[in-house]
């Protein structure tokens, strides 16, 4: 008896062996195997808001202009059109289409579906969360607000099949970066009137059987919370130049069950790096460990309106009494580098403004003027975050550099993510955790939040020089003078303090060492046609 | 037998109708709404989307048409997810949690009743005590613990399964394992105390006098009768396991229902939350009435009394 279970056991084991993993098979079909982080709500992308549904669509749509691999500051390249000119007062473009780009049912792509996608991007119906995008469009604001009805006042024009005409309301230097969001792809109108209205979201075109693109891959599978599988698509303009068979994104919220799926040869390259994770792949894995530089903005929102954060003596201690090369060595520790404005430095032809520094005795003074000498008589203040490692890390260090160096006390208050957000727009908070990540590669996609009529400007500040600046700015061509009025508008918003900048948070991933061509972006776009996997 | 089965469908009524209301509004005085985010919506937006939902309705007219709707076995659009309907994301995960929930259910039964079998017939021995320890210590470890756990031993160190996911048939091993083994644990030690009741009765000396085999006296004869308290923990067992599944299949990540009820409450899918509570409450009374159909044929003696 006992002999037999000691055999069955060993058969058993034997059996066992080390398996072969998704990226040994991957890397062997060329399928590429990403963790997304979050299931996108849709693949329509004029219903989207996230980075995880911009992974998906950038493979399956490909807009008029696209990402240069090899440069990190973002400057576009032609995508589906191949050249375009501009008018002379900056106004109009036009674009000329690429004869051989189609979609991947066979129908060429013609400029009538931008005409088409433009439409139903900003028909007020559609509710669509990035249509103000397309405001940049000659009445494109009017005709989504729902204050014109006729959309051939809109300023896009087909004016033959290939040729596409883009007028814009203002000349607008930023335009092209603009044009590399997912809001100016085109959709497939046939498609989308084979599944409902124009105007209609949420319809079945985005299923894999239906869903029709341009991009260099096609909607292969769609097993929701599982993985969404995208395949080469063969009727892509440039196919030729696309290396990957497929790419599977794998939606995994949690952090540490990404690094494990990825320890476990389940993914190629993660979305994150978990916090307490960096610092092993720095010293044991460093090829393994990819930290680079990122469009992404930490910083604390103050309520401006709320004593005493409404005297800017207070506001400017609280900022000059937390020292964030200490916070980014220590605490982060991911290669993020300290903020001091809310800009990045990272933009090509734009450098943020230095308005402070650390200087406690400074900040002690300044309490001092404020009628808070030492601290004393200093009310009870929240420092208002949602639950995350690194959130709840932050603000622990930072309570006690406010503690240690001012001798005021500030109660950390943690809550759930929808909870912060409803707390953060309307106001209930004294000092919010807050961050930006850009749109495009543009100061303007930071400095507008700041606008008095910003969507997302939490803090109530307003100014009016700040407005006119940067409405200045939106309108000069010259790119110098361009960006001295967007630093000059900085170093009010700084000045003023409604926020205190913190650090930047850099762009973290695990790769495998057989992914070729991540190459690093500021904005976090790696073109998939130009990925390859290659084992040595 | 159909009166019995009547009056349980009749009871599911008030109970439907308490928690739909219940969650209904409970869920609309959470803070946020399902369409707060990170970067805000435009007014506008958020002014279209509530109206394509209804959401700009009075709150009982939402109610009504809810109810309605209900009565046609409509559960309503997802908001987080626009291109689904609550019926679509229910048929596409259901499955998914009760294959994961049927296997760790089997995975208890089979290991549950084994070591409950080996440790009652030489009770107080080694043979007794190495199974029953193990059982204390699988009804102790909660499931956060023991999945991390196999993962590491059984996915990184020793590479023999992914760390998560759902796409292989052997990507069902850990998640099975880790779910099962907390209700293995308990069947084992059912399974032995009832066992131990029943092997010292006459019916069973009768049987080895006889000159039965032992498999025939403990299979046939014994196991019939302790089966009982077995059978009866296994209606509420199967709700736990299908119901509470989500800690798991959160640590595998598991495109199952149970996941995306948390992800639901997280992301306040009004729709999708009510939807999965109804139909959580239908599995939970329908497996309840199940085993007290099952119990009934087992044991002619309830049968007699109701």
């Amino acid at each position: 008896m006992n002999r037999v279970i000691f055999f069955t056991i060993l058969i058993l084991l034997s059996g066992c062996s080390k398996r072969e993993t998704p990226v040994d098979i991957g890397n062997r079909e060329k399928i590429l195997h990403l963790g997304n982080l979050s299931e996108p709500k849709d693949l329509d992308p004029h219903v989207v808001t996230g980075v995880s549904a911009y992974n998906i669509i950038s493979a399956l749509l490909e807009g008029l202009v696209t990402d240069d691999p090899n440069d990190p500051s973002e400057k576009t390249v032609p995508g589906v059109a191949e050249s375009w000119t501009t008018s002379a007062d900056q106004k109009v473009y036009t674009f000329k289409l690429r004869n051989d780009a189609k979609w991947s049912n066979g129908d060429p792509v013609i400029a009538e579906d931008f005409v088409f996608s433009y439409q139903r991007m900003l028909a007020p119906a559609m509710g669509s969360p990035y249509a103000y995008m397309l405001h940049l469009l000659k009445n494109g604001r009017a005709y989504n607000l729902g204050t014109l009805n006729v959309f051939n006042q809109v300023g896009v024009k087909a004016l033959d099949d290939k040729t596409l005409e883009l007028t814009l309301e203002q000349p607008t230097p930023s335009f092209l970066s603009q044009l590399n969001h997912w809001s100016w792809f085109p959709i497939h109108p046939p498609t989308i009137l084979k599944f409902g209205k124009q105007n209609q979201m949420g319809t079945a075109w985005t299923k894999p059987e239906n869903y029709v693109g341009n991009g260099p891959f096609t909607l292969k599978a769609w097993r929701q919370n599982q993985s969404i599988v995208v395949q080469k698509n063969s009727l892509y303009w440039d196919a030729e130049t696309v290396q990957l068979n497929e790419i599977h994104f794998h939606p995994i919220g949690d952090h540490m069950i990404e690094e494990r799926s990825f320890r476990a040869g389940q993914l190629h390259v993660t979305g994150t790096v978990p916090i307490d994770r960096v610092r092993y792949y720095k010293d044991s894995k460093p090829d393994q460990l990819r930290l680079d530089p990122y469009l992404r903005s930490y910083y604390y929102l103050l309520n401006i309106n709320k004593p005493p954060l409404n005297d800017i003596r207070v506001r400017k201690a609280l900022a000059m009494t937390i020292d964030r090369e200490t916070l980014a060595q220590f605490v982060t520790r991911s290669g993020e580098d300290p903020a001091y404005s809310f800009t990045p430095p990272y933009l090509t032809g734009y450098t943020p403004p230095i308005r402070f520094s650390t200087d406690i005795e400074a900040a002690k003074k300044l309490l001092a003027d404020a009628d808070f000498p030492n601290g004393d008589n200093f009310p009870a203040m929240t420092l208002l975050f949602h639950t995350s490692d690194l959130h709840t890390r932050i603000a622990e260090v930072i309570q006690q550099m406010w503690k240690d160096n001012l001798g005021i006390h500030i109660e950390l208050e943690n809550v759930e993510w929808k909870v912060y957000q409803d707390r953060r727009k309307n106001r209930q908070y004294d000092i919010a955790r807050a961050e930006w990540v850009a749109d495009y590669a543009d100061p303007s996609s930071f400095l507008d939040v700041w606008l008095t009529d910003g969507g997302n400007n939490h803090a109530g500040w307003s100014s009016a020089e700040y407005d006119t600046l940067l409405k200045k700015a939106s309108l000069t061509v010259d790119t110098s003078e361009r960006s001295s009025l967007f630093n000059q508008a900085e170093s009010i918003l700084i000045d003023e303090q409604p926020i205190i900048p913190l650090i930047f948070l850099p762009s973290k991933s695990l790769i495998q060492p057989s992914v070729k061509g991540w190459n690093p972006s500021i904005l976090d776009h790696h073109p998939y046609k130009f990925i390859r996997l290659e084992v040595n | 037998m159909l009166k019995f089965i009547l009056r349980r469908l009749l009871e599911l009524i008030p109970v439907l109708l308490i928690s739909i209301t219940l969650v209904f509004f409970m869920v609309r005085l959470a803070p946020g709404g399902p369409f707060t985010a990170e970067k805000s919506f435009t007014a506008e937006a958020i002014e279209r989307l509530n109206e394509h939902y209804g959401l700009d309705k009075p709150i009982m007219v939402q109610y009504g048409n809810y109810l309605l709707n209900l009565l046609k076995g409509d559960l309503g659009p997802s908001f987080q997810y626009p291109s689904r309907s609550v019926n679509d994301i229910i048929k596409e995960t259901f499955p998914v949690s009760l294959e994961l929930g049927a296997l760790a259910m089997l995975f208890a039964l089979f290991v549950g009743l084994m070591a409950g079998i080996v440790a009652s017939l030489k009770p107080n021995t080694l043979q007794d005590h190495v199974p029953m320890g193990l059982a204390m210590t699988g009804i102790c470890m909660p499931s956060f613990v023991l999945g991390p756990l196999l993962i590491l031993i059984f996915g990184l160190w020793l590479g023999w399964f992914n760390a998560s996911g759902w796409e292989l048939p052997i990507d069902r091993v850990l998640p099975v394992i880790t779910l099962g083994s907390a209700y293995a644990a308990y069947i084992s030690r059912l399974t032995r105390g009832s066992m131990l009741e029943v092997l010292p009765s006459d019916y069973i000396r009768t049987a080895r006098a006889k000159g039965l085999s032992e498999a025939n006296v403990i299979f046939k004869h014994t196991l019939k009768n302790a089966l009982l308290p077995v059978v009866s923990y296994l209606g509420p067992a199967t709700a736990g396991i299908l119901t509470g599944s989500f800690v798991v299949e959160t640590i595998f990540n598991i495109p199952g229902m149970g996941r995306m009820f948390v992800l639901a409450a997280f992301n306040r899918d009004y729709t999708l939350i009510l939807g999965l509570v109804v139909f959580f409450s239908l599995l939970v009374v329908a497996f309840n009435a199940v085993v007290d159909i099952l119990l009934g044929l087992l044991n002619p003696k309830l049968r007699m009394h109701s």
